[in-house]
């Protein structure tokens, strides 16, 4: 039997003001594995994230952790309860050092008192031993401004920090949309790092190749609802795709543009 | 080949600009001005210039850093001078008081702008904007109010004047210049030792990633406007000291200089970079401009056009200097 989900949504409505974004969201994520959480531009991926990661509240539904439900009313609660949100392009600060931003608002101090001093070294070791775990072994200095990496390194050294600071969820928003394709054949191996070491990995994509690359678990959000919620095997590439376009057939709406250009 | 590597390491830094620029402006005064320029007289003239406008370039780049911008340190200075002056001068109390009210209006404004910034989604530039102009018309409208003139006169004895507004080494420096050297090592301490000077590069460098690494940057914000206007209030009331008066225009060349010289030191504009020895040399390298054209058979209104200059130059060159830190990497590991 699989085991026990370690973050539930159940029943999530989210509306802000009039509008409806989310409604009847059921969802669970599970420690070792991948959701892949798929869906068009709109259709709410963005304000299932903000729910988990603190920066929303569910109008209607609950969280849950290790089956207690969880109120998060700041990003910071939800740091705390072990979820990591990493974005886009790393989040992090392109013009300070690896080792310094690797410790933001946990910088490892020595000395006593008022004369506590930021200790480099310790940081970059830690920072550089971190990211280089993930496979990023060209890493070798804490001191190298994290705005000189790679797109694929930054989001190591996100993803190490997160699983550092003991992340137990990730959320990756979108980390392979800006890539080349061997960034992101990079990024999905750290994706499959995080998962062997145990994480539960929400990943947000537009990419049906990259999701199927990594996730155990699927599941399409359209309009604000959850239109499929399948596991790893169960659909096709050109399903999963369709139901990505809206539920029309990716074959019908390239049939109608030809149209249209004839 | 270990000389030139940590001649790399050096250019790599942000300060490395201001301290080319340093150079380079000695270099040009002393050819065209002579060695009076580098005489006790002549480093006093621009020690004391830089202490005054250093003091407020530090805090006022420190916010610069954070993302930030505070104009009104433009007003601070008359307002910290007036008020001291009109305390112990014109109502003829105990000069401590009058120090002590001075900075609390400095803390007061401070405040005000801090909290201004953080609820509204204005730019600090335009609240420090509304700011500068409000307390110039406070200071002028009391000023006038109280004492029907625009000047006021302020006799200070005692440990007082000694420790606020006083020369030392016959009569030349300004005590104004020790301040400034103590309070650049606290800065230095504070900022590239302790933890906070972390979170303030964190808060210029995306501000939002770091109120969620857990950084409070809206105690954080309202703490550095707190500082730049308690510290313009502090160098206008050791300037009422020092000259037994204050006036109630002036101080207003403050607001462009700290910005020039923040920028020559190195600070990015928008934010995340620079630092305070970068910030001290560019301090220093702009009140050798403005006064080393004294020692030279220039017209001085040559000055701002080299400052001008300067400026541009050290904007181009800090931009070179951040795309190496950049694009740096250890070529290869070095075992």
């Amino acid at each position: 039997m699989m085991a026990n989900a370690l973050l539930s949504l159940k029943g999530i409505n989210k509306s802000f003001g009039p509008i409806d974004v989310l409604h009847d969201i059921n969802l669970d994520i599970r420690a070792g594995e991948v959701l892949c959480l798929l869906g068009d531009n709109g259709a709410g991926k963005s304000t299932v994230i903000r729910l988990l990661s603190g920066v929303h509240r569910p109008s209607s539904g609950v969280i849950e952790i290790d089956g207690q439900p969880v109120s998060f009313k700041s990003p910071r609660d939800a740091s705390e309860a072990g979820i990591a949100t990493v974005h886009q392009f790393g989040g992090t600060f392109p013009l300070m050092s690896i080792g310094r931003s690797f410790f933001v608002g946990v910088e490892p101090t020595k000395g006593i008192g008022l004369f506590k001093i930021f200790d480099r070294k310790r940081a970059n070791a830690i920072a550089v031993q971190a990211v280089q775990s993930f496979g990023i072994t060209r890493i070798t200095d804490g001191d190298r401004l994290v705005g000189g990496l790679s797109g694929g390194e930054r989001q190591a050294l996100a993803i190490a920090r997160a699983v550092h600071f003991g992340a137990r969820v990730l959320i990756l928003d979108e980390p392979t949309a800006a890539l080349g394709v061997k960034q992101a054949a990079h990024v999905l191996r750290i994706v499959n790092e995080a998962k062997r070491r145990g994480l539960a990995v929400i990943f947000i994509t537009h990419q049906v190749m990259h999701a199927m690359a990594v996730g155990d678990h699927f599941a399409v959000l359209i309009r604000g609802g959850i239109a499929a919620d399948f596991r790893k095997g169960e659909r096709t590439r050109e399903e999963i795709t369709d139901l990505m376009a809206g539920g029309e057939t990716m074959a019908g709406l390239e049939a109608q543009i030809e149209a249209e250009s004839a | 080949m270990k000389l030139f590597s940590s001649l790399g390491g050096l250019l790599r830094r942000p300060e490395a600009g201001a301290f080319l620029g340093l150079f380079a402006v000695l270099i040009f005064f002393t050819v065209f001005g002579g060695l009076t320029f580098l005489k006790p007289a002549g480093i006093a003239s621009w020690m004391n210039v830089a202490a005054n406008l250093g003091v407020i370039a530090i805090p006022v780049g420190l916010l610069m850093i954070a993302g930030e911008l505070d104009i009104s340190v433009g007003a601070m200075v008359p307002l910290g001078a007036m008020t001291v002056a009109v305390i112990s001068g014109h109502y003829g109390l105990s000069i401590w008081l009058g120090i002590a009210v001075a900075l609390s209006f400095g803390v007061i404004v401070g405040l005000i702008n801090g909290y201004m910034v953080i609820r509204t989604a204005v730019p600090s530039l335009i609240v420090t904007l509304g700011s500068l102009f409000a307390v110039q018309g406070i200071v002028l409208g009391l000023t006038v109010l109280i004492t029907k003139s625009t000047s006021v006169a302020l006799a200070t004895e005692g440990s007082a004047k000694t420790i606020f507004g006083d020369f030392f080494f016959g009569g030349q420096v300004q005590v104004m210049v020790i301040w400034w050297l103590a309070i650049t090592a606290a800065y230095i301490f504070f900022v590239h030792f302790s933890r906070f000077g972390n979170w303030i590069f964190a808060m210029g460098g995306d501000k939002i990633s770091a109120r969620n690494a857990g950084i409070p940057t809206e105690r954080m914000t309202i703490l550095l406007f707190v500082l730049s206007s308690t510290s313009a209030a502090f160098v206008g009331m050791c300037q009422a000291i020092l000259y037994n008066s204050a006036q109630v225009a002036g101080g207003q060349s403050f607001i462009f200089n700290s910005i020039i010289s923040v920028v020559v030191g190195g600070v990015l504009l928008t934010g995340g970079f620079g630092s305070i020895v970068g910030i001290f040399f560019g301090t220093l390298t702009f009140a050798i401009v403005t006064q080393g054209i004294y020692y030279t058979d220039f017209d001085r209104n040559w000055s701002s056009l080299i400052i001008g200059i300067l400026l541009l130059l050290a904007v181009l060159m800090n931009n070179t200097f951040r795309k190496m830190a950049l694009s740096y990497a250890p070529k290869k590991a070095v075992k």
